[in-house]
Formats: C-alpha cells, sequence, structure tokens
C-alpha cells in the first residue's frame, strides 16, 4: 500500500515536472520572436545580418530609433507621419464604432420599432460577410463618392460594424427592463433613459467594444491597402508593408524595420497588458456565447 | 354622446376600469410610437453605414463580376460592358492561364487550410490543459505568453518572421546548432510532399502524373505545402493558437468539477479522462473552433501579400484577387473569383455545421 502511494506519488512529480518544462518550452517559442526583434532594432545592419540571432547588439546603436522618431538627417522614410495617421484613424473609428455601434445596439435590444427584426436579420447577415470579399466593393464605393484616398474615405466605412452592434446588443439585453420602466415613470425620455439610465450599466461592455475597436483599426491592413495611394495616408502597417517591398528605396534594413515593426506592436501590447484581464475574459465570453 | 351618459350612470365602477386600460393603452401607444420614432432614429446611423459602405457595395461588386469593368471609370456608367458569365469561364472552364493561377492559387491555399486547421487546433487544446492545471503556478504569464501573438499586428509579425527565416536567418543558425541544415525558407518552392517521395526516389513525376486537371498537373496537385508556404503556415499557427487556447479554457471551466471527480473515483487514468471525459465535453467548442479556423485560413492574405508577392506557391485566392483587381486592373475577372471563395466557404461551413452536429 505504502509502495504505491510513493509510486504515485513519484509519477505526479514527473508529470508536474513535465508540465512546467513544456509550458516553458512554448513560452520561450511564444515570447522569443519578441525578443529578438528588440534586439535586432538596436542592431546595425551587418551586425544583424551576421549574427541574427544574438541577444547582445555589438555594437549598440540607436540609429534605427533615431530615424523612427524623425531624429536623423535621413528622412527618407516619414515613420512620424504613419504614427500620426494610424493614432488619428484608430482614434476617429474607434469614437465612431463605440457611439454608433450602441445607439444600434439598444435600439435593436430594447426598443420597438416597426423593421427590427429585419434590420437585426441584416446586421446578422454582414456578419458572415468574409473579409475578403469585400476589397473590391469597399474600393468601388469610395471611388463613386470621391472619398478615395482621403481620411473620411479610411474612416468612414469601417467607423461601424456588425460585430459590434451585436456584442453591445447582447450587453444591453442583461439589463433589468424594471430600471427603464422607473426612469420613465419618472419623465424621462427615450434618449435621456439610454444616456443617464442604461449606458453607465453597459460599462464593461464599451470598455471591450472600445479595446476591440481600437485594436481592430489599428492592426487594420488591408481596407487601407485599398482605400489609399498617396504615401501621405501611409499608417503604420500600410506604411510598413512598403517599406519591406524596396518600394521605398531601403532595401532590407533589418533594424529597421524590426524597430518600426516593434512600434508598430507597443501600443496594442500596451492596452494588453493594462486590460489584459478583460482582453482575455472576453475572448472566453465569445466563447461561451458561441 | 347620449350613450356614454347612459353607461356612465348605469355601471360606474367598470367604466373608471375601462377608461383607464383604455388610457394604458393610448399610452402604450404613444410610447410605442415614440419609441418606434425613436428606434429607427437610433439604428438608422449604424445601418446607413453598413447599407452605403457594405451591403449595397456588395451587390454592385457581383454586378461587377458580370462585366468587363478595369478599375477606372464610373462601372455603373456604358464604359464597363456586360459580358455575362465570362469572368466565370475563364476561372473555371476555358483553359487559360488565369484558370491555371487560380486553381494552383486554390491548391496553394487547400494545403495552408490542410496543415493549420489541425495543428491551430490541436495546439490550442495542448496549451489550454497545460494552462488549465490546477496546482499550476504562473499561470496568468504563460496565458498571457500564449496570447501574445494574437492581438499583434499582421504585418509586423510577418515581418519579423520574414527576418528570421531568411537564409542566414536566426531559425537556420538554431538549426545549424543541432548539425541541420535549414533550406532558404522563402525562396523555396519545393513541395513538401515532393520532397519526402524524393527521399524515397521518386524525384520526378511518373506517367500517370502528367494528366493536367484543371490546367495543373496531377502531380502538381500533390505537390504538398511549399516549404515558403510552411513559413506561413507555422506563422499562422503560431498567431491564432493563443486565441483559440482561450476559448478551450473557458470550455474546460464549464466542465462540472463532480464529473471530474467521479472519473477519477471509477478508477480512470489522466489520459482516460482526457479522451473519454474531456475530449467529448468539449466537442462543441472543438467544433467552433474548427469552423472558425477554416474560415479564417481560407482568406489568407496580409502575410502573402508580404511575404510571397512572387513566388507562384504562396499565391492564395485572396491574394490572386487583389492582384488581378488592383495590379492588373481586370475588376470584373477579381470579383468573380471572390465571390467564388465566397461560395467555397459559404459550402465549407455548411458541411462542417451539419458533420459535426451529427457527431456532437
Amino acid at each position: 500500500m505504502g509502495d504505491t502511494t510513493t509510486a504515485e506519488a513519484a509519477r505526479q512529480q514527473r508529470r508536474r515536472r513535465l508540465a512546467y518544462g513544456a509550458l516553458t518550452l512554448f513560452a520561450l517559442l511564444y515570447l522569443g520572436p519578441f525578443i529578438i526583434q528588440l534586439a535586432t532594432s538596436f542592431k546595425t545592419d551587418p551586425d544583424a545580418a551576421t549574427h541574427p540571432l544574438s541577444l547582445w547588439p555589438n555594437p549598440f546603436t540607436m540609429r534605427s530609433w533615431k530615424r523612427i522618431f524623425g531624429f536623423s538627417s535621413d528622412s527618407s522614410v516619414d515613420f512620424v507621419r504613419w504614427l500620426f495617421n494610424s493614432t488619428l484613424v484608430a482614434v476617429c473609428i474607434t469614437v465612431g464604432r463605440v457611439s454608433l455601434d450602441s445607439l444600434a445596439g439598444y435600439a435593436l435590444a430594447r426598443l420597438k420599432f416597426p423593421g427590427r427584426k429585419l434590420v437585426f436579420g441584416l446586421v446578422l447577415a454582414t456578419l458572415a460577410v468574409p473579409g475578403v470579399v469585400l476589397l473590391i466593393p469597399r474600393f468601388l464605393v469610395l471611388k463613386q463618392l470621391s472619398l478615395f484616398d482621403s481620411y473620411p474615405g479610411m474612416i468612414l466605412p469601417i467607423a461601424m460594424d456588425a460585430t459590434g452592434i451585436f456584442l453591445m446588443r447582447q450587453f444591453f439585453l442583461q439589463v433589468p427592463e424594471s430600471l427603464e420602466e422607473a426612469a420613465r415613470m419618472d419623465g424621462a425620455g427615450v434618449f435621456t433613459t439610454f444616456w443617464r439610465v442604461v449606458m453607465p450599466l453597459v460599462r464593461p461592455g464599451l470598455i471591450t467594444l472600445t479595446i476591440l475597436s481600437f485594436q481592430g483599426s489599428w492592426n487594420e491592413f488591408s481596407f487601407f491597402l485599398v482605400s489609399t495611394i498617396s504615401p501621405k495616408y501611409y499608417t503604420l502597417t500600410t506604411g510598413l508593408a512598403n517599406l519591406s517591398s524596396g518600394s521605398l528605396g531601403s532595401g532590407t534594413q533589418y533594424p529597421l524595420n524590426m524597430g518600426a515593426a516593434l512600434l508598430t506592436t507597443l501600443p496594442v501590447a500596451v492596452l494588453f497588458f493594462a486590460f489584459q484581464r478583460r482582453f482575455v475574459g472576453n475572448q472566453m465570453a465569445g466563447a461561451v456565447k458561441g | 354622446m347620449t350613450t356614454s351618459t347612459a353607461t356612465t350612470i348605469d355601471v360606474p365602477p367598470t367604466e373608471s376600469d375601462r377608461q383607464k386600460r383604455r388610457r394604458l393603452i393610448r399610452e402604450q401607444r404613444k410610447l410605442n410610437g415614440r419609441q418606434g420614432i425613436a428606434g429607427w432614429l437610433f439604428v438608422s446611423p449604424a445601418l446607413i453605414g453598413l447599407l452605403v459602405f457594405l451591403i449595397i457595395p456588395i451587390i454592385v461588386a457581383l454586378y461587377i463580376s458580370f462585366t468587363n469593368w478595369n478599375g477606372a471609370s464610373n462601372p455603373l456608367g456604358g464604359s464597363a460592358k456586360w459580358i455575362g458569365l465570362d469572368n466565370y469561364k475563364k476561372l473555371l472552364t476555358s483553359d487559360s492561364l488565369t484558370r491555371t493561377n487560380f486553381f494552383r492559387s486554390v491548391r496553394n491555399n487547400f494545403y495552408f487550410v490542410l496543415f493549420v486547421v489541425p495543428a491551430q487546433t490541436l495546439l490550442a487544446l495542448l496549451l489550454a490543459v497545460l494552462v488549465h492545471q490546477k496546482a499550476l503556478k504562473g499561470r496568468g504569464f504563460y496565458r498571457t505568453a500564449f496570447y501574445f501573438p494574437s492581438v499583434t499586428s499582421s504585418i509586423a509579425i510577418t515581418l519579423v518572421f520574414i527576418f528570421l527565416f531568411q537564409g542566414t536567418g536566426a531559425v537556420n543558425k538554431l538549426l545549424d546548432l543541432v548539425g541541420v541544415k535549414g533550406p532558404n525558407w522563402l525562396q523555396d518552392q519545393r513541395g513538401l510532399f515532393h520532397q519526402i517521395l524524393r527521399i524515397f526516389g521518386v524525384d520526378s513525376s511518373p506517367g500517370w502524373g502528367k494528366h493536367t486537371v484543371m490546367g495543373l498537373h496531377l502531380w502538381d496537385w500533390l505537390s504538398g505545402p511549399s516549404t515558403s508556404m510552411c513559413v506561413i503556415i507555422i506563422l499562422a499557427v503560431w498567431t491564432t493558437s493563443g486565441t483559440f487556447m482561450l476559448m478551450f479554457l473557458a470550455a474546460l471551466q464549464n466542465i462540472p468539477e463532480d464529473v471530474m471527480e467521479a472519473s477519477q473515483i471509477d478508477g480512470a487514468t489522466t489520459r482516460q479522462r482526457f479522451w473519454r471525459v474531456t475530449v467529448p465535453m468539449l466537442r462543441p467548442t472543438i467544433a467552433f473552433v474548427i469552423m472558425l479556423g477554416t474560415i479564417g485560413t481560407w482568406q489568407v492574405f496580409d502575410q502573402i501579400l508580404l511575404a510571397g508577392k512572387t513566388n507562384p506557391t504562396m499565391s492564395t485566392p485572396a491574394y490572386l484577387t487583389y492582384q488581378l483587381s488592383f495590379q492588373n486592373s481586370a475588376f470584373g475577372t477579381g470579383a468573380a473569383m471572390a465571390f467564388l471563395l465566397f461560395m467555397l466557404i459559404i459550402v465549407l461551413t455548411v458541411i462542417q455545421r451539419r458533420f459535426l452536429k451529427e457527431k456532437v
């Protein structure tokens, strides 16, 4: 009897050690590329080419970062402008999505209006359209409305989304109806009820939607690719893609590329660490719903 | 007038009740009317946006797929000519270079899906099970590490992978350490299955392999993913497994504790418990992950544009759609290809739904 328990304990210990080993190996595989990326951004071009695996820049240089932030005589690549464009566009799209999706989500959750079922069906149907199918339609409509290659053209078409409407609707459905009735008894109009009573109650939903919208529009690539053509509208993603293809005459300057890619990753990374619990929670909630 | 006075005199209590009800109905109607107007006011900004920028353009693009529009003029004006099913015929039935390119891209994408979807599902499940262990220290750290690649920009991550997988890059340096000479990853167009067959002495197409199906030799259909596509396969598995891990974690947390305890008391080993209890209970989530994975992988685009622009073994229907339309100005053919891809995705989703539901 005693023998079996010690054998069992030994086996459990072995298993636990194996699990930790596997976890650490995976963590290395998942974070390693980012660490190499960070180290490379402080290397010189030849150093990056000959010692791609080394985590120790030799010699250590800030050249790439100086170029990225415009403190360099070589200003052929306008990163600061890309950063500005990415920020402007992502902020506008986020504001648009949070307000328009909330309004629509509330109407679909709570307001009884003729045609509600039809509108909801339409929203659900657009959810099913794969993004790849939208490249040509979006280019088409921007051309027709003379919005091609402009800030409004980059913002308006994606300033509302079916996913966000659906998400907000789910949150509004969870608000107890009695609260709205009470507000109405007190003589509050529909908008006042929405703004003063309901919106404060769905704050978790609003934060979720803000994070998802910002992350989505900051990382957006294919839509900006087909909605603009002038370099002055390059965002970090479209600019970076052009830089790497060598069309900006830079060849393969890996330290510069890695630094710029890191700059693209950073804001979302900060957001991710600040709201980590919510990020993770959302994905999990989404899974339960699915 | 008279009737109303009469009724007031006859039965005052019921009258007041009825009046009250009427007043309530009237108020409800007024409220409904107000809600009706408010509802439309609330929903219309988003709805108009979706109609103008999404739904109507999709319908117009469907029309474009039946024309020879070149992208320059007004597509609804006279310059785009209606050519019926010609674009679709060019892609499916006529013996043309366009068709060969299209079906080659379908082959490339098929192998991509075939490798990525099972790998990301299994890896996500493995990571979830590892992170879910009860006595694990540092769970938050591991979960964060595995999820992190999922939130970053596809463009930034692809650039990092291009750097890592150069001929003399970090990955090959690592392989050198264990005495393996790595290929020139992103330039290598040899198919994986062809390379495996070569080990067994088959290094060129046998006679039957020279038959042409949809513009491509049978031998080429059986190539497997090229070495360069394998880089994108690794990239895709690496960036998506974290998201799917979270879905599995949520599902694992929903498995009732007593089910696990009961099976433990019944003497089930850890392995038995995993295959006989955990996996069956996760079945709906597995089905969901496979479906999301399939829909996503058939649309791979950003990574190809960045890493495989000139590599025919990496082009995918999504990338070819872009190339045809925006670089060759053949918007009609590009639109037709996009809709074929759309239909393919819908058909696969429906089939998977039916197939996976039956098993649940």
